[in-house]
C-alpha cells in the first residue's frame, strides 16, 4: 500500500481534476440567467469627475443597468482590517475607499461606473459610450515628493499624503550604540514595486435568491469567511446568515486575493438589485490596474559593528507606499510584518526603525508573498553583505559571528518578537556544503577564462509565520482574530470529512491535511476528505496567507482530531466494558490496556450514530468536533540561500548558474509539496531581483500594464534549484510545523543581488537596485571601467 | 455577424454558431471546454494552448471561424484512446508535482506534448526554451521541467 502518513511525499489528489481540465474556477461557473458586468475605470491618476453621461450607453443593445457612485450611497467603503497608530499615539489617516469613485479618481484603474448587460461584449460596448468629463489634477506619484508641502493632496479630508508615521525600537539606545561603533555601514535601497500576477485573473459572480433573501458571492479569494465578514458587515449590510461566499478552485493568489475588493461588493449588490446573477471577470490588463500591488519601499539603513564584526545596532528609515487607498492588510505590512523582523537571525542588541506610510496616485499596495518580511530580509542581508566587504570579512563568517545560538532560545529580539527555536548555523553549514562554497574561487577562474564575471551571494533569512496570537495582534491594530477553525466530522461508516477555514489555491491542502488526519486516526487516507472555501459548509475561518495554513489551520485540525479520539475512547470503553483510562488508541484501533480486547475505529463511529449500546446518560451521540486554534506565538522558519550568477560583461545579462536553498520549516508533512512551495517562492524572488518591476510614469500612467511590459519569470529565465531542509520543531504547536509558503520569495532577492554585486566587485560597485536588468548592470560595468 | 462552423472537438463533431469576431478560446469555453483557460489579453501566457490539427496554438490568437473543418484537441480530449486514465504527460505532471494551482496546467501539458511530438527526447534547455510561451506563477518551472522529461520518456515507451 502506498505510504500516506505524515512525512510522506504523497502525490496530490487535487491534480487529477486540474490535469484533465475539470478544475472549477470562478470564470468556469455560469449561472442561469446570468448578466455580465464591465467596469469603467479611470484613465487618469488624479482627476475630478465633473459629470457622467450614461444616456447614450443606456440605450445600447443588451444593456440591463448602469450604476455610478450615487447608487452605492447606502453602502460603506471598502474597509481596512488593520489600524496602525502614529508615534504620538494618534490613529493613522484612513480616508474612505468608495466602491465606485465619488467625485474624484485617485489612480489609473479606479472604478467609476458599473455597466451590466446581457453579454460581456455588450457591456463593454456600452461602457465605451459612457461620457465622463474629468478635470485632470496634478498627481502625487513619487513618495518623497508626495510628502512635500507643495504636493497635490490625494484625500482632501486628510490634508496631506501621510498615512502614518510610526516607529519601533529604542531610539536613544540605538543612537548611543552608533556613537561608540568601530564601523558603520550605510546603504540606500529600493524594494521594487511588484504585481502578484496569479495566473487566474480575479473574478466574481453575485447571485440573489429572492425567495429566501440570501446572497451568494462566488469569488477568487484566499479567505472567503473574511470577505463575508468585511463585505457583509461593513459594505453592504447583509447579515452573515444571509450571505454565502464561495471560493472554489482559485488559480493562485500570493496575497493579492486576500483582500476584499470593490468588484465583489458590486456584483453582490447588483445581483440583489437586478434579481439575477451578475458576473465579472478581469482581463489581465484590468488586473494590473486593480489587483493590490506589493513591496514598494524606499529605505535608508545603517549597521553599527565593533572591531570583530559583532553587530551593535541597526537603524532604518523607510517610506512605504500605500497607493491611493488602504487595502485590507496594507498598514500592517511595513510595520508589524517588517520592522519586527529586523533582528533577522542575529543578536543585534538594539534596533530602531521609522516607517512613514504614504498615499500616492497608484493602485493600493498590500501584502504580496512574504509581505514585509522580504523587505526586512533584503535590507538586513544587503547591509550585512556590504559591511562584510567593507571590513574584509567573509560574508558567511560575518553572519556566523552574529547568529543567535541554539541555547539562546526562546530569544527575545529588541523588536518585539520572541523566537521559539532555531539552529541557524546548521542551515548555513548545510547550504555551504551543498553549494560547495569553498570551491567558488575555482569556478570564478573558470568563468573568467570564458569571459564571464562569476559572483556568489548568500542570505540568511528569518520570517514570522502563522501570525498570532489574537490578543497580541489585536493590541497591534488587527481588527480581527487570527486563529483558524476546523471541524472533523466522522461519518457513521467511519469515513471522515474535514471542514477547514484554510483555503487552498495551489498549496495542496486537500492532500496534506488528509495525510495528517488519516495518520492520526490510523485510517485509510482515501477515507478522509477535505472541504474548504465555502462559508455554507465550513463553520468559520480566517483563510490562507502568511504561510499559516499548516501551522494554524493544521493545528486546528489536530486539536479537533484529538477531541474526536477523546470522545471515541469513551464510546470504546463503554463497548468493551472497560474504564476509559484503560483505553489506548493505536493504528485505528481502541484497545483495553493489558488485554487483547479491541474495537475498530469504524465500529466506534457507527456506534456513535446508531447508539443502541451507548452511554447515553454521559455522552451525546455523534462524532464531530470543532476547534478554534489560536496559536501562542508566531512560527519562525529560517534558512540560508546561496546562489551563483554569471554576468556577460558585453551585455550586462545576469544568468543564475546555481541556486541552493536550505530551510528549517520544522516538521514536514509532505516533502514533495514543501519543495514545490520553495521552488515557486524562489522563482518569484529571483523575478523580483532580476526581472520584475512595476513602473508608473510621472503622470501616474501604469507603464507596465501587461505581460508585454511587466517581465514575468519564464522557464528559460531560471535554473533548476537545489533544496534541502534542517529541522528544529516549532515548540508551541502540536505538529511542530512552521510553514513554508513564503520563504523562497523572502530569502532569494538579497542572495541574488549579493551575488551580482560580488560578480561586479572589480568594478567598484557596492549596490545595485532591483531588478538587476542587463541595462542597469551594463551601466555599472561601464561606470566601473571608468 | 454570426457564422456556423463545424469541426472535430476531441474526436466528436461539433457545430457552433459564433460571432465572426469571437476568439477561439472564448468559443471553446462557452461551449463548455472550460479546461482551456484565459490568463492574459496579449497572447503572452499560454494558459489557452490547445492543439489544432495536432499542433499547439494559443487559442486566444485564433478566431473561432478559423477552425471550421479542422480538428481541435483540448485538455479534456487528451485521455481519449489512452490505456491509462491520463495521458503519459498528465501522469508525469502529477508524479513530479508539476502543478500547484492548476491554472497554467492545461496549456503547459498541451505545449509539452507538442514539444515531444517534435522532439521525442528534449533536454532541459530545450524544454525551458519551448515552454518560454507558457507562464507559470506557482511552480518555478523546476518540477515542470522534470515532468516533461519524464513524460517524454513515457511517451517514447508507449
Ligand atoms: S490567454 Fe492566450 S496566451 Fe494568455
Ligand atoms: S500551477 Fe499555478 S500558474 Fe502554474
Amino acid at each position: 500500500m502506498a505510504k500516506t502518513g505524515i512525512g510522506e511525499a504523497v502525490a496530490r489528489r487535487e491534480d487529477y481534476r486540474f490535469l484533465t481540465g475539470q478544475g472549477k474556477y470562478v470564470d468556469d461557473i455560469n449561472l442561469f440567467n446570468q448578466a455580465h458586468a464591465w467596469i469603467v475605470r479611470s484613465p487618469f491618476a488624479h482627476a475630478t469627475i465633473n459629470s457622467i453621461d450614461k444616456d447614450d450607453a443606456a440605450q445600447m443593445p443588451g444593456v440591463v443597468a448602469i450604476y455610478t457612485s450615487e447608487d452605492f450611497s447606502g453602502a460603506g467603503g471598502v474597509p481596512c482590517g488593520w489600524q496602525v497608530n502614529n508615534k504620538d499615539g494618534s490613529p493613522m489617516n484612513e480616508p474612505k475607499h468608495p466602491i465606485l469613485a465619488e467625485g474624484k479618481v485617485r489612480h489609473v484603474g479606479d472604478p467609476v461606473a458599473l455597466v451590466i448587460a446581457q453579454t460581456r461584449q455588450q457591456a463593454r460596448n456600452a461602457a465605451e459610450a459612457i461620457i465622463i468629463d474629468y478635470t485632470e489634477l496634478a498627481p502625487a506619484i513619487d513618495m518623497k515628493a508626495a510628502l512635500e508641502p507643495d504636493s497635490a493632496v490625494i484625500h482632501d479630508e486628510v490634508g496631506s499624503n501621510l498615512c502614518f508615521d510610526w516607529e519601533l525600537g529604542d531610539k536613544a539606545a540605538t543612537e548611543a550604540a552608533f556613537e561608540d561603533a568601530h564601523h558603520v555601514t550605510r546603504l540606500d535601497l529600493i524594494n521594487n514595486r511588484l504585481v502578484a500576477n496569479p495566473m487566474e485573473p480575479r473574478a466574481a459572480i453575485g447571485d440573489y435568491d429572492s425567495s429566501t433573501g440570501e446572497y451568494t458571492l462566488y469569488t477568487t479569494s484566499q479567505n472567503p469567511h473574511v470577505i463575508r465578514l468585511l463585505m457583509g458587515a461593513f459594505v453592504l449590510n447583509i447579515p452573515e446568515h444571509k450571505l454565502r461566499v464561495y471560493a472554489p478552485d482559485v488559480g493562485g493568489g500570493f496575497g493579492s486575493k486576500i483582500y476584499h475588493y470593490a468588484e465583489e461588493a458590486m456584483m453582490t449588490w447588483a445581483a440583489g438589485q437586478l434579481k439575477r446573477p451578475v458576473k465579472w471577470t478581469a482581463e489581465r490588463s484590468e488586473s494590473f490596474m486593480s489587483d493590490a500591488h506589493g513591496r514598494d519601499h524606499v529605505t535608508h539603513v545603517e549597521l553599527a559593528l565593533d572591531e570583530n564584526g559583532k553587530f551593535l545596532a541597526l537603524r532604518c528609515n523607510t517610506l512605504a507606499n500605500m497607493g491611493a487607498y488602504l487595502s485590507t492588510f496594507a498598514p500592517c505590512v511595513p510595520t508589524y510584518l517588517h520592522a519586527t523582523l529586523l533582528a533577522g537571525q542575529y543578536t543585534t542588541p538594539v534596533i530602531y526603525c521609522e516607517i512613514k506610510a504614504v498615499f500616492t496616485n497608484t493602485v493600493p499596495v498590500d501584502a504580496y508573498r512574504g509581505a514585509g518580511r522580504p523587505e526586512a530580509t533584503y535590507l538586513i542581508e544587503r547591509v550585512v553583505d556590504v559591511a562584510a566587504r567593507e571590513m574584509n570579512i567573509d560574508p558567511a563568517e560575518l553572519r556566523r559571528r552574529n547568529f543567535i545560538q541554539p541555547d539562546q532560545f526562546p530569544y527575545d529580539t529588541p523588536v518585539a518578537l520572541t523566537y521559539d527555536t532555531g539552529n541557524y548555523e546548521a542551515t548555513l553549514d548545510q547550504a555551504m556544503e551543498a553549494a560547495d562554497y569553498s570551491g567558488f574561487e575555482a569556478r570564478k577562474r573558470e568563468a573568467a577564462a570564458r569571459g564571464k564575471l562569476r559572483g556568489i551571494g548568500l542570505s540568511c533569512y528569518i520570517e514570522a509565520c502563522g501570525i498570532a496570537p489574537s490578543n497580541v495582534v489585536g493590541a497591534l491594530g488587527a481588527r480581527a482574530g487570527l486563529y483558524e477553525v476546523a471541524t472533523v466530522r466522522v461519518n457513521p461508516t467511519g469515513s471522515v470529512t474535514v471542514l477547514t477555514g484554510s483555503h487552498s489555491h495551489g498549496q495542496g491542502h486537500e492532500t496534506t491535511f488528509a495525510q495528517v488526519v488519516s495518520d492520526m486516526l490510523g485510517i485509510d487516507y482515501d477515507a478522509v476528505d477535505i472541504v474548504h472555501g465555502d462559508t455554507a459548509k465550513v463553520p468559520f475561518g480566517m483563510g490562507t496567507y502568511g504561510s499559516r495554513s499548516i501551522a494554524v489551520g493544521g493545528s486546528a485540525i489536530y486539536r479537533s482530531v484529538e477531541k474526536v479520539i477523546s470522545k471515541a475512547k469513551k464510546i470504546a470503553a463503554h463497548l468493551m466494558e472497560a474504564d476509559v483510562s484503560d483505553i489506548e488508541f493505536e493504528n485505528g484501533e481502541f484497545k483495553v490496556a493489558g488485554t487483547d480486547k479491541a474495537t475498530a475505529f469504524g465500529d466506534v463511529a457507527l456506534t456513535a450514530y446508531v447508539p443502541h449500546n451507548y452511554p447515553l446518560e454521559e455522552l451525546e451521540p455523534g462524532l464531530e468536533e470543532t476547534s478554534f486554534y489560536d496559536p501562542a506565538n508566531f512560527t519562525y522558519p529560517a534558512g540560508t540561500y546561496i546562489c551563483e550568477v554569471e554576468i556577460d560583461p558585453e551585455t550586462g545579462v545576469v544568468e543564475v548558474m546555481s541556486f541552493h536553498a536550505s530551510d528549517d520549516f520544522g516538521n514536514i508533512i509532505n516533502p514533495m509539496i514543501v519543495e514545490g512551495q520553495v521552488h515557486g517562492g524562489l522563482a518569484q524572488g529571483i523575478g523580483q531581483a532580476l526581472l520584475e518591476r512595476c513602473v508608473y510614469d510621472e503622470q501616474g500612467q501604469l507603464l507596465t500594464g501587461s505581460y508585454m511590459d511587466y517581465c514575468m519569470p519564464r522557464a528559460d529565465d531560471l535554473p533548476s534549484f537545489s533544496v534541502d531542509t534542517t529541522v528544529t520543531a516549532c515548540t508551541h504547536n502540536p505538529l511542530g510545523v512552521k510553514g513554508c509558503g513564503e520563504a523562497g520569495a523572502i530569502g532569494s532577492p538579497p542572495a541574488i543581488i549579493n551575488a551580482v554585486v560580488n560578480a561586479l566587485s572589480d568594478y567598484n560597485v557596492t549596490h545595485i537596485d532591483m531588478p538587476a536588468t542587463p541595462m542597469k548592470v551594463w551601466q555599472h560595468l561601464s561606470n566601473g571601467r571608468g | 455577424m454570426t457564422v456556423s462552423i463545424s469541426f472535430q472537438l476531441n474526436g466528436t463533431s461539433a457545430q457552433l454558431d459564433v460571432a465572426d469576431s469571437q476568439l477561439l478560446v472564448e468559443a471553446l469555453r462557452q461551449h463548455g471546454s472550460t479546461g482551456t483557460h484565459i490568463g492574459c489579453d496579449t497572447s503572452q501566457c499560454g494558459a489557452c494552448v490547445i492543439h489544432v490539427d495536432g499542433k499547439s496554438v494559443k487559442s486566444c490568437t485564433m478566431l473561432a471561424v478559423q477552425v471550421d473543418g479542422k480538428s481541435v484537441t483540448t485538455i479534456e480530449g487528451l485521455t481519449q484512446g489512452q490505456a491509462e486514465d491520463m495521458h503519459p504527460m498528465q501522469q508525469a505532471f502529477k508524479q513530479h508535482h508539476g502543478l500547484q494551482c492548476g491554472y497554467c496546467t492545461p496549456g503547459m501539458v498541451m505545449s509539452a506534448i507538442d514539444l515531444v511530438n517534435h522532439n521525442p527526447d528534449p533536454d532541459e534547455k530545450q524544454i525551458r526554451e519551448w515552454l518560454e510561451g507558457n507562464i507559470c506563477r506557482c511552480t518555478g518551472y523546476h518540477n515542470i521541467v522534470k515532468a516533461v522529461k519524464h513524460g517524454a520518456q513515457m511517451m517514447r515507451e508507449v
